[in-house]
């Protein structure tokens, strides 16, 4: 039987956003109060460099930080090119890669 | 010997001040690398010493670069300069010509007319008295005019100046208290003795009038003391402060003419560098950030300050775009943006990229062999009027051409360098390379300058890379393309990258004369403007970005051109949506230009189809 056959049963996507994480997107808020801005709108998405191929954008991001959800931020945020299409196409001036460049260096062991 | 205990504060603070700058000079020198001292031991005995001995004679004193920018200013730095040196050195002379004694005490030429009043046994003594008196008259108008110039900066040509730390404002105050101190005691010391020059002898007159010679004798003995206390605070100062620019300035200027190069980190040249920033301030008005935004704290002046005292530079380092117009004016020609991005790699020495994503690069589907791969850029794709142009250009020159990222590439690493991320941008230069480098051509054609500099300087590419202009001006030189001039008055803005970063200016220019006029305004060539988009900041806040940008393009609209043109994406884009629509690159004004020539030659044609039926 070839393994793409059958049913796989995906895991539970829900969220409890009483149970979320905020701390990083408020310490991330601090250093850079427009990422409160944004509106998901996926337009960094559309244009970003890295996601031309592989699954990458700031929006992800973005939502995955307001979730709380830090490792999937954790993992993703290497990803990045930091050619800086997404802030000069965001339509609610958020400064992406002042952000990006915050996250990674708190990954990284750097304080914020 | 001549001695009284008021030469006792000058003299050691004279000692302190030759101390502390010859150990710093031994442990900075001490930090040059053994390759850039080789250098400068084999240009010493060329005529590069007599350039940098001329550079310093110009600069050190004449302060010409600081003329160009306001003659005022420049006229107050100038004579400050030259007038104290030559009163230095003229004081010597006078001394070891009155003493008969060549090596007198250091404080003999300072105090001279205190120990011999008479000047007995000088020849040309009228001569000294008069110079002496002549060059402490123009250091008393420099003084003024500085003092003015902190107050009314705006009368100097300067919006805001440095705001002085406190040893700065120590130093400062004692520098101005010098002259007039000096002043004071000679003046008193001529209506002691009955004599002085054209300035001092009415000032000791006037004393004379009002006071006894008791008086007079006890104020004289208190005005040298007070010179010699102000000039020892000035000289302990000196080495702490704004000051030391005044002897390291010499130094840069001997490295730099001998062909010493910045270095990769903060010591050595660049720590010269650092000492040589007199904090004048003429960066803070010349940066937009300052002038269109109100960021008026992270200009060169405190961004070199915060590394010197090791203050938190790394804000400093990171509220910048990099666009380099502080390098143009900076009278001590300081090389800030490199500084910059030594420090923003000191900040991110621990932070990591991964890019393994990146699909591998196939070398078996080689395209044909072709005249150039063409790299539009990440910017080059949110303006993609830009390489639909060069696609028009390409076809009517009849290049053949592999546009390597029609669907999209990878970045050029050139942001993730400037952001200081210097190993991940290494990464995606590999990848990248791989990539060009697989396509069968030999010449890499670039539409957008971040890219273009980068491919130059980063790269081992084995090509040749030239950016649009370079390759539409080859083409025109060559009769590839025939664009049709029109009476179109055109304004170029020069990209920072383009301009400052690579000193291509000419190319541009030279396409621009052969489809319009170009008007040429203040803010051209190495003063050309920041356009706010830069890729190089990770910090200035959109709405900041969006003032310099705003104006930018009203600077280089105030002629009223049909047309501003530009050679980068980036700063179409960013000053397009506040220029009415007139904001152009060069590669859409050729492709139109070439456009109608090719409907009038149809239109002649058909006329001339028309006439002979």
């Amino acid at each position: 039987m070839s393994p793409e056959f059958g049913f796989k049963i995906s895991k539970s996507a829900q969220i409890d956003l009483d149970k979320a994480d905020e701390s990083l997107y408020r310490s991330i808020c601090k250093a850079e109060p427009s990422l409160a801005t944004c509106i998901f709108c996926g337009t960094c998405a559309a244009t970003c460099t890295a996601g031309q191929f592989t699954a990458f954008s700031f929006r992800r991001l973005s939502v995955e930080l307001r979730r709380g959800m830090i490792k999937e931020v954790k993992e993703e945020i290497s990803k990045c090119m930091l050619c800086g299409k997404c802030t000069l196409v965001c339509p609610r001036n958020v400064n992406t890669r002042h952000i990006l460049y915050h996250l990674k260096k708190h990954f990284d062991g750097n304080e914020l | 010997m001549n001695f009284d205990p008021f030469v006792l504060p000058f003299f050691l603070g004279l000692l302190v001040m030759g101390v502390i700058l010859i150990w710093k000079y031994i442990v900075w020198m001490e930090t040059i690398p053994v390759a850039d001292r080789r250098v400068m031991f084999r240009n010493m005995f060329t005529v590069r010493t007599f350039k940098a001995i001329k550079e310093a004679v110009m600069e050190g004193l004449f302060h010409r670069r600081i003329f160009k920018i306001n003659p005022l200013l420049g006229y107050m730095h100038a004579s400050l300069a030259t007038a104290w040196f030559l009163l230095i050195v003229m004081g010597s002379i006078e001394s070891k010509f009155g003493q008969k004694d060549v090596f007198n005490m250091p404080w003999d030429p300072i105090f001279f007319n205190f120990f011999e009043p008479n000047k007995h046994g000088i020849e040309y003594e009228k001569f000294f008295v008069f110079t002496m008196d002549f060059l402490l008259m123009i250091l008393m108008i420099s003084v003024t005019f500085a003092v003015i110039k902190r107050f009314y900066s705006r009368l100097f040509g300067m919006k805001k100046t440095t705001k002085l730390m406190i040893a700065d404002q120590f130093a400062l105050y004692s520098l101005w208290a010098i002259f007039p101190a000096r002043l004071l005691a000679e003046s008193l010391n001529a209506a002691h003795y009955g004599n002085g020059g054209y300035m001092t002898q009415p000032i000791g007159n006037f004393f004379s009038s009002f006071m006894s010679m008791n008086q007079i004798i006890n104020a004289e003995y208190t005005m040298w003391w007070v010179y010699s206390i102000v000039l020892a605070a000035f000289f302990v100062a000196m080495p702490f402060s704004r000051y030391m620019h005044i002897l390291t300035e010499i130094f840069l200027i001997a490295f730099r003419n001998l062909g010493m190069k910045p270095a990769d980190n903060l010591q050595g040249y660049t720590r010269f560098e650092i000492n040589s920033c007199s904090r004048c301030g003429i960066c803070i008005d010349k940066c937009q950030l300052s002038s269109a935004a109100g960021i008026s704290n992270v200009q060169p002046a405190y961004f070199i300050q915060s590394i010197r005292y090791n203050l938190h530079f790394e804000d400093r380092a990171y509220n910048c775009l990099m666009c380099g117009r502080c390098n143009t004016y900076c009278p001590v020609k300081i090389d800030v943006t490199n500084m910059r991005n030594i420090t923003r790699k000191m900040a991110n020495e621990a932070v990591s990229f991964r890019y393994d994503y990146l699909p591998e690069i196939k070398k078996d589907e080689l395209a044909e062999v072709t005249n150039v791969v063409y790299f539009a850029g990440c910017m080059s794709h949110l303006t993609p009027s830009i390489p639909l142009a060069m696609k028009a250009i390409f076809n009517e020159a009849g290049i053949t051409y592999d546009f390597v990222d029609e669907d999209g590439s990878m970045c050029c690493g050139r942001p993730l360098k400037q952001s200081g991320l210097t190993d991940a941008a290494a990464e995606l230069r590999e990848k990248l390379s791989e990539l060009i480098r697989s396509r069968n051509s030999m010449i890499l054609v670039t539409s957008c300058p971040i890219c273009y500099k980068t491919f130059k300087e980063d790269y081992n590419l084995k090509m040749h890379v030239v950016h649009h202009t370079e390759l539409i001006k080859i083409l025109i030189e060559s009769k590839r393309l025939k664009p049709r001039k029109e009476d179109l008055s055109i304004v170029y803005h020069d990209p920072c990258e383009l301009g400052r970063g690579c000193g291509e200016y000419d190319n541009a220019r030279y396409v621009l004369k052969q489809v319009g006029n170009i008007v040429s305004i203040d803010q051209e060539k190495e003063k050309g403007l920041c356009c706010g988009g830069s890729i190089s900041n990770l910090k200035v806040p959109v709405g900041k970005r969006e003032l310099m940008a705003v104006d930018a393009v009203k600077q280089l609209s105030a002629g009223n051109p049909d047309v501003i043109v530009t050679a980068c994406p980036l700063c179409k884009k960013t000053m397009a949506k506040h220029a009415d629509g007139k904001m152009k690159d060069i590669a859409e004004v050729v492709a139109e230009a070439l456009a109608t020539e090719k409907q009038a030659e149809t239109q002649e044609e058909e006329v001339l189809f028309l006439s002979v039926k």
